[in-house]
Formats: structure tokens, C-alpha cells, sequence
């Protein structure tokens, strides 16, 4: 089976995100002063093929923890589907 | 003579700088490409700076994983020194020879320009030439410099007293901002336990010659080209 796979990649929460801070701030000076705690990370796809979806999701997760995210500084979700 | 590997990587562009450095301390220094296996029996590494692979990722987080860095690795673990700057050095995070991260700077700039810091660890492999407590002024250029660790790593790098480099507070003299990027406890040097693992983000090899200013990077060079491995491996010329 293949699956298509979505990886969120946040800042940790409660280290500082510089860029978050910069687009909320931007967001404000539009008129959305309504927006607040903005963070910015990264968002990353691909297909997995794994004969299950927990032995995919085990796979993506080693993926992550090897390389796509930064265990120190970030934390990361997933959402399988079956491709 | 010493052995003195400069790796370059895709992007690598400190590496004619850090070579240079190191012949002027009289080592036998050549280039590294990152697909190579073999450091070529190199006593010291030299990660320099740049943007190895773009920065795709993360800084230093694709370079981590090119087979040179495997090299790397192996002779790290056998004690061999390797000094990370800039780039070099989050690589090192990145390939978990030193703790932390390096994360965009806290205003968000890139920032290039010197600064101020202090020698905190003399005893290094890379920092022995100095006197303890030496002020140095180092150009710094990095958009993504900022050292960040758990708070516990924190305490443990300071309580082992693994802080190599400090920026310092400007004063009368020096009219520089401390920290350009918010780095935790104003740390611009870490090195590993033994103090054969060091990364700066200031760059000593663009300050190493009297021409470009005080030469305050030269001791960085002048304290590897000094070292010597325990069981010396090196041609001693005969008399």
C-alpha cells in the first residue's frame, strides 16, 4: 500500500519564533488585530509505501526524527491517507 | 607537519579563507570534497562557513548526512579535533557532535558585521594560544546563528564550563551590540566535553592577517597548528 503522507513541523512551543512575531505583527498593521499567537513552521509531503498504516506511520516517524524535524527545537504531526 | 582537512560542501564558502589560515600557521592543509570517504589522514578538521546544500531544511541538516561528514564522525569519536565555524558549526549540532541548535536570529536580519567576545575555555585544542579571558573582535555573519538548547543542556554546558566563546556588552571601547541574534546566555562558542570538539559562529579566518585589521582570528590557528595527537603519528623531521 502507498500512502500520501502530510508532516506539520512547528517551533516548540514556548521558544521564541521570531517569525512568527514578524508575521503577526505584519497582520496587525493590515487591520487583523484580531490575529494572535502566529507561529510559523514548515509543512512537507510524500508518499510512503508500507504494507500497513502504523508500520507507514512508523516509518515517517523515523523519517522525522532523522532528519525532517530538529528533535532540540521542533515538534512535528502527521496525517496519513491511503494514496 | 599537521594534517588539515578543509571540507567543502556544496555552498561551502569560507573555504579558501579557512585554508589560507591554516597555511599561514605552516600546517599541510587541503580540501575535503563531501562525497570523499576518507579524510585522507587528517589530524584536524575544519567545517567553514557557508550554506552547505542551500540551507534546504534546516542549516547544516542535509550536510550532516554527505559521507565526508561519516569521516567526520569516526574521527571525532577517536578524539581527533574538528573545529565548526559559521555553518560549520551547525553542522555539528546538527550532527549531534555539540548540543543545541542554531535557529534564525532573534531580529530576524542577517547579520554581518564584528563583534565582541570573550575567551571563556583556553584549554581547547583551537583556543590554547589565547590568553583566558582574551577579548577578541571577530566579524560575524549569519542569518541563523542563535543558540538554543534545553534549559537542563543549558546548565550543563555552563556548570562544565563548555562555553568557549561569549559576546560581550559593548563599553566605551567597542561599539558594538552584544548578542547579534539572541543567543542563549549570550553564547557565540560551545565545544564538546574533551574540548576536541569546538563550533563559533564568529569567523577567526576572515581576521587572521595583519592587513585585514588586528589579527585577532590568528589565534584559533596558531593554537591547532600547536597541538599534537597523543600518540603522534606525524613526520618528525630527523636530524
Amino acid at each position: 500500500m502507498s500512502f500520501r503522507v502530510h508532516v506539520r513541523v512547528m517551533p516548540r512551543e514556548g521558544l521564541l519564533d521570531p517569525q512568527g512575531q514578524a508575521v503577526e505583527h505584519a497582520l496587525g498593521a493590515l487591520g487583523f488585530a484580531d490575529a494572535a499567537e502566529v507561529r510559523v513552521g514548515r509543512a512537507i509531503e510524500l508518499e510512503v509505501a508500507a504494507p500497513t498504516r502504523p508500520e507507514a506511520e512508523a516509518r515517517v516517524r523515523e523519517m522525522c526524527d532523522k532528519l525532517l524535524a530538529n528533535p532540540v527545537t521542533e515538534d512535528y504531526l502527521l496525517e496519513l491517507e491511503e494514496a | 607537519m599537521l594534517n588539515v582537512a578543509v571540507v567543502r560542501f556544496p555552498g561551502s564558502n569560507c573555504d579558501f579563507d579557512a585554508l589560507r589560515a591554516a597555511e599561514l600557521v605552516g600546517t599541510n592543509a587541503y580540501f575535503a570534497w563531501h562525497r570523499d570517504a576518507s579524510l585522507r589522514g587528517a589530524d584536524i578538521v575544519l567545517l567553514p562557513g557557508g550554506f552547505s546544500y542551500g540551507d534546504y531544511l534546516r542549516s547544516g541538516a542535509i550536510a550532516r548526512f554527505s559521507p565526508v561528514m561519516q569521516a567526520v564522525q569516526r574521527h571525532a569519536a577517536e578524539g581527533g579535533p574538528v573545529l565548526g565555524i559559521c555553518n560549520g558549526f551547525q553542522i555539528l549540532c546538527e550532527a549531534h557532535l555539540l548540543p543545541g541548535a542554531l535557529l534564525r536570529n532573534a531580529g530576524l536580519s542577517f547579520v554581518s558585521k564584528p563583534v565582541d567576545v570573550v575567551v571563556e575555555r583556553t584549554d581547547t585544542v583551537f583556543t590554547s594560544a589565547y590568553a583566558p579571558g582574551s577579548r577578541l573582535r571577530l566579524p560575524v555573519a549569519h542569518g541563523d546563528g542563535r543558540f538554543v538548547a534545553a534549559a537542563d543542556t543549558l546548565r550543563m554546558l555552563e556548570a562544565e564550563g563548555r562555553v568557549v566563546l561569549r559576546y560581550v556588552a559593548a563599553t566605551e571601547s567597542s561599539p558594538f551590540q552584544p548578542n547579534p541574534n539572541g543567543s542563549a546566555n549570550h553564547i557565540a562558542g560551545i565545544c564538546n566535553a574533551a574540548g576536541t570538539v569546538v563550533g563559533i559562529m564568529p569567523h577567526p579566518e576572515r581576521i587572521a592577517e595583519g592587513v585585514l585589521g588586528p589579527p585577532d582570528g590568528l589565534g584559533f590557528f596558531r593554537s591547532l597548528a600547536a597541538w599534537r595527537p597523543r600518540a603522534s603519528t606525524l613526520n618528525v623531521p630527523s636530524r
